[in-house]
C-alpha cells in the first residue's frame, strides 16, 4: 500500500476529469505499473461537481476506491469545496488560480496554477484544460513517463484533435517545469 | 508464451470483448444504468461480426428477445441493473424450463425499487437464485476485477451452452463501471464451448437425454426438426405434459444437471487460508475491501484468511463447509442487509460461529470497517 | 376422415385439442394452415410463436418450429427468432388480452418496428383461459366474470391499433368468413413488414354464457350479420350502420423492413455478407 499513489481530479461535468483520470491510468498501464480509474456516475456527470480517481501502484491494487487522496485536481469552486478537503496528510491540492481557498481550509500544499487560462490563451480551447491538467500532474509528479502519456492522449482523444491536444499536453508539461 | 493485449478497459466493456470472443452473435435489452455500456458496446460492436443488437421496448422483451435469438442459434445475452433484474425474472424462469442457454449479466445496484440507480450493492444475489417462480437450479458468477469480468464471461457462455441454462454474471456498479489493466488472450487460446446439436436425419426428441450426454441436443428453428418449445411442463416430445411422474422426472433432471456437477461449475479462490484461525467469507467488488483488510489483520498478528467464492450459484458447498471446519469464526462481508451469510450458515451449521457485515446504502465497504469486526469478533 | 391439409400441418398425435365445443379457435388455425398450403411456403422454414391464453395453444397442435413462451410476450420472442434468422417465416397467434393488455407494449413496437412478422389476432373479447374475465376488447356494458355488472371500459380495436402504431398490413375478418380470412392470411404473411390479422372469434362457453349470445351457431351467425366492409359500410345509410363492425383491409403499404435494415448496417460495417 505504501507506494500507492491515490490522484483524485475534480470539476464540473462535461470538462473531461475522466477521460483525464482515463488517460493518466491508460499510461502508468503501459509503463508496466498496476493502475485503476473509477469515477462518479449519475446526474454529477452531466454538470455539477464531478470527480474521477486514480490509484497507481507497482504492486496489485486491493481497495479500488481512494480513500484518502494524496493529490487532488480542483478546476472549479465548486470540486475544490466538494472534494478538496479530504486529502491525505502532506497531501498536494493543486487547484486552477481564480480559485479561493475558504477559511480554515486544511491542506499542508496547495498550488494555484493557471490551468484553465492555458488552455484557452496558449493552445485556443478551454476544453483541453483537462489535458493541460494530465501534462502537469505527470511532469509534477513523475508517476508516468512523458512517452506513455503521450500515447494515451493520442490514442483516446477524438480524431482529428491530436494536434491540438498534444499541444495542450506540451503546455502542461511547461507549465509544471514553470512550477518546480 | 502467447501473446495478450494488454488495455485499461472498463468492466462492463470487458464484459462485451469476451462475450464477443465467445461467440456471441445476438444482444437484446433496455437502457438501465450502471448496465448501459453493456448494450452500447454490443450495438456498435455487434454488427460488425455479422452479429445483431436490438433495443426492445422494455426489460421483459430485452430477455424474450434474447431467448428468440438464443431458439434461432445465435449465443445471445441480455443485460441489465436493479429493476430491470426483477422485471426479467419470469423469462429467467421461462428459460430454465425450455433448456434456452442465455447469458444475463446483472450489474447490482442499490435497492429496492428505484433504489440507488448509480451506487453499488450485491442486494440481488438471492434473487439470482430464486427470483423466478418455482422450483429451479441456476448459475450466478460473481467477478472481482475487470479481468475476472472478461474470464467470468466467457466461462458463462460456455456453462449455458454446455447445460442448455441461463446463466447469471452478478457484478457490480463497482466492477462495472472501474477501469483497469486486463490482459485480452488471443482467441485460440480461449476454450469455446457449443451447445450439441443434433445429427443430420437424426430421429429427434427435442427433450430426450441421450447416452453420454449431460443435456438434450439442442437443435435451432428452421433446421428441418419441426419441435415444440413450451413454458408448460413438457416431456421428452416438448409437448406439453400434466403427468405428476413425468414432472418429477423433468424438474429433478433439470436441477441435477446442476447440481450433480457443482465441481466443474464451482470456482473460488482463497487468500492467506493455509493457517488462517479466521475466515471472512466475500465475493464481487467487496473481496476486495477484505483482502486489503486481512492484510492489516495479518500485519497485526490476527491469522484470519479469505474465501471467496466466485460462482455464488450453485454455491460452493463442500468447500465452505471445510472453511467451516477448519476455523474458530466467520464473517460474511457483502454490500447487502444479509444475504449470503445465510447460505454459508446453511453450509458450515454449527462447526463456525457465523457473523454478518454489510451495508446497503451505496457506499462500498471500507478496509477499515472490516478490520475493526474482525477485532471486534474474532 | 381427416384432410389432407390436417394431416400435412397438424401434429394429429396432440389432437383432440383442449378448446371447448363450439369455439372458433380450429377454424381460424385450419384457415391459417390452408393460407400457409395455398403459398406454398417449406413447412421447415416457419416459425409459429403464441404467448399464453387459449389460442396460444394452437401452436402445440401445429406441424412446424412451435414456441409456446410467456403470457403476452410472444411477440418479443418472435422478434428475436426474426432478427436472429431473418431468412425464417415468423407467424405469431395471439388472443386479445395476450396481445393488447399484458403484450400491448410489445405489439405496438413490433408495428412501429415494421418487423416481418404476421401476428394473427383471436380476438374474442374475453379472457377465456382463466374464465371470462373482460378484456381490453370486450366491449362497454358487456359481461364478464370480473364485469358482473357491466363493463364500463372501452374497447380497443386491435387492427386500427396496429395500423396507427406502424404496421404496413392490417386488416380484419371473422371466423365466420372463412374464405377471406385465408386471403387476409396470405396477403399478410406475403407482405414484408410488420402485419395484422385480427379475426373476430367467438367464445361461447364464457362470453356466449354470460352474455346471453346463444350457441355457437348462433354467434357464428351474429358475426356474419355484423361485421360489414368497411366500404360498403360507407354507403349504408346512417339508419342502418347502428351496431355494425368494420372489417376489411385497414392498411396494405410498402415500407421498409426491419431486419433488412439490419442487414443494410451489416453489410454496410462489413463491406460484405453477414455470416449469418
Amino acid at each position: 500500500m505504501s507506494n500507492q499513489t491515490q490522484i483524485r481530479l475534480a470539476g464540473s461535468g462535461g470538462q473531461g476529469m475522466i477521460m483525464a483520470g482515463v488517460i493518466l491510468a491508460e499510461a502508468a498501464i503501459l509503463d508496466d505499473k498496476i493502475a485503476i480509474q473509477s469515477q462518479s456516475y449519475g446526474p454529477e456527470a452531466r454538470g455539477g461537481a464531478s470527480k474521477a480517481e486514480v490509484i497507481i501502484s507497482n504492486e496489485e491494487i486491493d481497495f479500488p476506491k481512494v480513500i484518502e487522496p494524496d493529490l487532488v485536481l480542483s478546476l472549479t469552486q465548486e470540486a475544490t469545496m466538494k472534494y478538496g478537503n479530504s486529502l491525505k496528510e502532506g497531501g498536494l491540492l493543486i487547484i486552477d488560480e481564480d480559485i479561493l481557498l475558504p477559511e480554515g481550509f486544511e491542506s499542508s500544499r496547495v498550488i494555484k496554477v493557471p490551468i484553465l487560462r492555458t488552455a484557452k490563451e496558449n493552445v485556443g480551447r478551454a476544453i483541453v484544460a483537462n489535458i493541460v491538467a494530465v501534462g502537469f500532474i505527470a511532469e509534477f509528479t513523475q508517476l508516468v513517463s512523458r512517452e506513455s502519456v503521450e500515447k494515451a492522449v493520442l490514442g483516446r482523444v477524438p480524431k482529428g484533435t491530436e494536434p491540438m491536444n498534444k499541444k495542450a499536453l506540451s503546455e502542461g508539461y511547461a507549465l509544471a517545469q514553470s512550477v518546480k | 508464451m502467447s501473446k495478450k493485449t494488454v488495455k485499461l478497459m472498463q468492466g462492463n466493456e470487458a464484459c462485451v470483448e469476451a462475450a464477443l470472443m465467445a461467440g456471441m452473435k445476438f444482444f437484446a435489452g433496455y437502457p438501465i444504468t450502471p448496465s448501459t455500456e453493456l448494450a452500447e458496446i454490443s450495438s456498435e460492436k455487434l454488427p460488425r461480426v455479422g452479429g445483431k443488437f436490438i433495443q426492445m421496448e422494455d426489460e421483459i422483451a430485452g430477455i424474450a428477445a434474447a431467448i428468440g435469438g438464443s431458439i434461432a442459434g445465435l449465443k445471445s445475452m441480455t443485460a441489465t441493473s436493479g429493476p430491470g433484474f426483477s422485471l426479467k425474472q419470469e423469462n429467467i424462469g421461462y428459460a430454465a424450463i425450455a433448456e434456452i442457454p442465455l447469458v444475463i449479466v446483472n450489474v447490482m445496484r442499490g435497492g429496492p425499487s428505484t433504489g440507488l440507480p448509480t451506487s453499488p450493492a450485491q442486494g440481488d444475489v438471492m434473487q439470482a437464485k430464486w427470483g423466478t417462480h418455482g422450483d429451479h437450479a441456476i448459475i450466478a458468477l460473481s467477478p472481482q476485477s475487470v479481468m475476472e469480468t472478461f474470464d467470468i464471461t466467457i466461462k458463462a457462455f460456455n456453462l449455458a451452452e454446455k447445460y442448455r441454462t441461463p446463466v447469471i454474471v452478478l457484478t457490480d456498479e463497482v466492477v462495472g463501471h472501474m477501469r483497469e489493466k486486463i490482459e485480452i488472450p488471443e482467441p485460440g487460446d480461449i476454450e469455446i464451448v457449443n451447445r450439441t446439436v443434433p445429427g443430420p436425419g437424426e430421429d429427434y426428441l427435442p427433450y430426450r437425454l441421450e447416452a453420454g450426454d449431460i443435456v438434450p441436443k439442442m437443435a435451432p428453428f428452421g433446421a428441418g426438426y419441426r419441435y415444440h418449445i413450451t413454458g408448460l411442463f413438457h416431456d421428452e416430445t416438448g409437448f406439453p405434459s400434466n403427468s405428476t411422474e413425468n414432472a418429477d422426472i423433468m424438474l429433478k433432471r433439470m436441477i441435477s444437471k446442476i447440481e450433480d456437477n457443482r465441481d466443474d461449475i464451482v470456482m473460488f479462490d482463497e487468500f492467506m487460508m493455509e493457517d488462517a484461525e479466521y475466515a471472512i467469507i466475500s465475493y464481487g467488488s467487496t473481496a476486495r475491501t477484505v483482502r486489503n483488510a486481512i492484510k492489516t489483520l495479518r500485519e497485526q498478528g490476527m491469522k484470519v484468511g479469505l474465501f471467496r467464492p466466485i460462482t455464488i450459484w450453485p454455491s460452493a458447498e463442500k468447500e465452505i463447509r471445510e472453511v467451516g471446519r477448519k476455523v474458530k469464526k466467520i464473517i460474511v462481508a457483502e454490500m447487502n442487509m444479509g444475504q449470503y451469510v445465510q447460505e454459508v450458515e446453511r453450509i458450515v451449521k454449527s462447526d463456525a460461529e457465523v457473523f454478518h457485515l454489510g451495508r446497503a446504502n451505496g457506499e462500498v465497504l471500507m478496509p477499515s470497517e472490516v478490520v475493526q469486526k474482525a477485532k471486534e469478533v474474532f | 376422415m381427416t384432410s389432407e391439409i390436417v394431416q400435412k400441418y397438424f401434429r394429429i398425435e396432440n389432437l383432440p385439442h383442449i378448446w371447448c365445443p363450439g369455439c372458433s379457435n380450429g377454424v381460424v388455425t385450419r384457415a391459417l394452415t390452408v393460407a400457409i398450403d395455398e403459398l406454398g411456403l417449406d413447412q421447415d422454414n416457419i416459425v409459429v410463436v403464441s404467448g399464453i391464453g387459449c389460442s396460444s395453444r394452437a401452436p402445440g397442435y401445429l406441424d412446424f418450429n412451435t414456441l409456446h413462451t410467456t403470457h403476452g410476450r410472444g411477440l418479443a420472442f418472435a422478434t428475436g427468432i426474426k432478427l436472429a434468422n431473418p431468412k425464417l417465416d415468423v407467424i405469431l397467434i395471439a388472443g386479445d388480452g395476450d396481445v393488447s393488455a399484458i403484450g400491448g407494449n410489445h405489439l405496438i413496437h413490433a408495428a412501429r418496428r415494421n418487423i416481418d412478422i404476421t401476428t394473427i389476432v383471436f380476438n374474442n373479447n374475453i379472457y377465456g383461459m382463466t374464465g371470462g374475465q373482460y378484456s381490453p376488447t370486450t366491449p362497454t356494458d358487456a359481461k364478464g366474470t370480473t364485469a358482473p355488472h357491466g363493463n364500463i371500459d372501452k374497447p380497443f380495436d386491435i387492427a386500427q391499433l396496429a395500423t396507427a402504431a406502424g404496421a404496413t398490413y392490417a386488416s380484419r375478418t371473422t371466423a365466420y368468413h372463412v374464405n377471406q380470412m385465408v386471403k387476409y392470411f396470405k396477403d399478410a404473411i406475403t407482405n414484408k413488414g410488420f402485419s395484422m390479422v385480427e379475426v373476430a372469434s367467438i367464445c361461447p362457453t364464457y362470453y356466449g354464457r354470460k352474455n346471453k349470445s346463444g350457441s355457437g351457431v348462433q354467434m357464428m351467425q351474429t358475426l356474419k350479420n355484423d361485421f360489414i366492409d368497411r366500404m360498403a359500410y360507407d354507403k349504408l345509410p346512417e339508419e342502418k350502420k347502428a351496431g355494425k363492425h368494420l372489417m376489411g383491409v385497414f392498411k396494405n403499404i410498402t415500407l421498409p423492413e426491419y431486419t433488412a435494415e439490419y442487414q443494410r448496417v451489416i453489410e454496410a460495417l462489413q463491406g460484405g455478407e453477414s455470416n449469418e
